[in-house]
């Protein structure tokens, strides 16, 4: 009894009832579709999360310190970053490649009937090296802005269109708190997402910004605030090291024994990463899980098919034993039908998986990517689950006695 | 050669048994052709099933050809099954929704006969039973004696020794039985096969050399047909009138030892 002489017998049986046989397929086919649907969804987002993450600077280091906004406070200050932390971080910590002071605060903006609110970010030259922005057009800023205190500022793509509605913001003038202040660039759209993006953001010099606009908000008994420091470690190898010099730095700044809390929170983009990721990870073996069940589900419908066709055709099964039909031949033929049926709706199913993918990455919400090991996996378990549940049916056929069976009614 | 000896059927049914073969001996030599008698219940269809190793008694010894049937296991009893017996059914049992010639090469199947040769052997032993010009057609394009000698032809594809059949000519009105039991003169006669039959009918019956009568799972007698009515010679008056009713009385009559 040959193999293709099996899958012969199993499609006649298969095609001779085609509705029913069609139903069976269809629980496979939903089954298959959503995992790998879902599989190909939960790692288009791990995807879009990682490269997210890595696009907003390679190596990079962030320290954040919580601001007190009420200045006096006792015990408000261990918490505070000052603008001293970033000059002793920039003179003593070695293989730094660029690092950046940050003061955010938000801000009404005009261009002329224009107002809206903006995070105003205060910063240098090295935030674009740090955190990879590129200007759109016009120039970053420059070192020589916050020598000379320039009253101007490089604005987001979505800044841009929402205040300027189309025309050129280069060398236009806005106004903040009173005072004018000039757009030399406009940054390169990051991406649709906000998550971590600049698109929304305006950046100005510091020394601008605490001279002209944060005002007594942004000092501390006498001494200038930072909402954070963003720095960026000269290769992936330094970053553990340069975590542990900000460390040993900020002790020193704040007075801070070795065996005291840091009050502040030194983070690298691979912790945030591997975080992110794992969360990812999990949220894609949980949507895995949902579908698994629908395929087991899926499954059981192959089994009761297998079952019922066991029962239905006791007398064929009968008569080929009486003509010297093996167990073996019989077990064979009933599994191999089931195995048709589950690689058949794995077929299938695949490509319809495949289809939501595509459908989806085309709305443009997700980019769902589509592995090979999505596909294998979901092959895989089909083929599993056809010959997992089409074994006990097989068997039952594979045992009847000949003459019981022929008698069958 | 077929050897029984002592053989048993035994079927419990709650606290009673019912003695389905009580002990029946016999035995049948190659090339013989012999019909099986006997009133309903009297275990000439268990004695066939277990002939035809499509059943297996509850004690006594079976041997075809000196092997003892009772000691093979599964696989074997499917090769003896495949190569040594032919077997046909009353209700012909043919595979629904497939053809004449399809049908007839199933036992060649489990056999590893390659796909050209099944179909050559199956258009063969079609031809045997005269049904090459129907090969394409389904069982339910086919009359019942042509669905029957589709069965025959399925039980000579693999060439037995030995062709076993329940009541063939049951389920057939009297022309296409008496059709049936010619082809079985013939190939007795030209094939030298071991033709045993199970019947109801006396006039079939006496187509045979011998004719054992069962009653209540027991040979009652064996009789000896002298001159075996010949393929093809009309069914007397008698028996048609008795065909309409008054059957089974008459026979038993008719058929006390006639030596």
């Amino acid at each position: 009894m040959n193999l293709l002489n099996n899958i012969r017998v199993a499609f006649r049986s298969l095609t001779s009832n085609l509705l029913r046989s069609f139903l069976t397929l269809l629980g496979i086919v939903i089954g298959v579709a959503a995992v790998v649907a879902l599989l190909s969804i939960g790692q288009g987002v791990t995807a879009g999360v990682t490269s997210r993450v890595e696009s907003l600077g390679s190596n990079l280091i962030t320290i954040a310190g919580s601001r007190s906004f009420t200045p006096g406070v006792v015990g408000g200050t261990t918490s505070t970053l000052f603008y001293d932390d970033y000059t002793a971080i920039l003179q003593n910590a070695t293989n730094v490649l660029a690092i950046a002071p940050i003061y955010s605060s938000p801000e009404q903006v005009t261009y002329q009937d224009n107002t809206s609110s903006y995070q105003i970010t205060g910063t240098n030259e090295d935030y674009f090296t740090v955190h990879a922005y590129t200007v759109s057009s016009g120039r970053p800023l420059l070192a020589s802005d916050n020598d000379l205190r320039s009253k101007v500022i490089v604005i987001g793509s979505t800044v841009a269109s929402e205040l300027f509605s189309g025309l050129n913001p280069v060398g236009r003038s806005v106004t903040i708190n009173n005072s004018d202040y000039e757009v030399v660039g406009v940054l390169t759209t990051s991406g649709s997402a906000s998550f971590g993006s600049g698109d929304n953001s305006i950046l100005i010099p510091i020394e601008t910004g605490y001279t002209y606009l944060f005002g007594s908000r942004a000092m501390l008994n006498g001494q200038r605030t930072l909402s954070s420091i963003a720095l960026s470690a000269a290769t992936a190898n330094d970053v553990n090291s340069v975590i542990s010099q900000v460390d040993i730095i900020l002790r020193g700044t704040h007075g801070l024994g070795l065996t005291d809390t840091l009050p502040f929170t030194v983070s690298s983009q691979a912790q945030a990463l591997s975080t992110l990721s794992s969360i990812t990870s999990t949220l894609t073996l949980f949507l895995g899980a949902i579908a698994a069940i629908s395929l087991i589900v899926g499954g059981i419908g192959i089994m009761n098919i297998s079952l019922v066709s066991v029962t239905e055709r006791t007398r064929e099964i009968g008569l080929r034993k009486a003509v010297g039909a093996p167990r073996r031949a019989i077990l064979f033929q009933f599994l191999i039908e089931t195995m048709t049926l589950a690689i058949l709706g794995g077929v299938v199913g695949i490509l319809l998986g495949v289809a939501i993918s595509l459908l989806v990455s085309l709305s443009g919400l997700i980019h769902a990517s589509i592995t090979a090991g999505t596909i294998a996996l979901s092959f895989g378990s089909a083929a599993l689950i056809g010959l997992f549940f089409g074994i006990y049916p097989a068997y039952q056929a594979s045992k009847l006695s000949p003459i019981e069976a022929l008698r069958y009614e | 050669m077929i050897e029984v000896k002592d053989l048993y059927k035994i079927y419990s049914l709650g606290d009673s048994d019912v003695h389905a073969l009580d002990g029946v001996t016999l035995k049948i030599d190659d090339g013989e052709m012999v019909a099986i008698m006997g009133p309903s219940g009297s275990g000439k269809s268990t004695l066939m099933a277990i002939l035809g190793c499509l059943d297996v008694p509850t004690k006594g010894s079976y041997m075809i050809n000196q092997q003892e049937v009772g000691k093979l296991n599964e696989n074997q009893l499917a090769n003896l099954r495949a190569h040594q017996i032919g077997f046909v059914f009353q209700q012909f049992n043919l595979l629904p929704r497939t053809s004449a010639l399809e049908n007839v090469e199933l036992p060649l199947i489990y056999d590893g006969v390659t796909a050209k040769q099944r179909s050559e052997k199956a258009k063969e032993a079609l031809r045997v039973v005269g049904l090459e010009d129907r090969m394409h057609h389904r069982p339910n394009q086919l009359s019942g004696g042509q669905q029957q000698r589709v069965a025959i032809a399925r039980a000579l594809v693999n060439d037995p020794a030995i062709l076993l059949a329940d009541e063939p000519t049951g389920n057939l009105d009297s022309k296409s039985g008496s059709e049936i039991i010619s082809l079985f003169q013939t190939l007795h006669k030209e094939k030298h096969l071991t033709v045993v039959y199970v019947t109801h009918d006396p006039f079939i019956a006496r187509h045979t050399e011998r004719i054992i009568h069962l009653k209540d799972g027991k040979i009652v007698f064996e009789e000896m047909v002298k001159n075996p009515i010949a393929a093809g010679t009309p069914r007397p008056d008698e028996e048609i009138d008795s065909l309409n009713g008054m059957r089974k009385g008459k026979h038993e009559v008719r058929h006390e030892p006639a030596q």
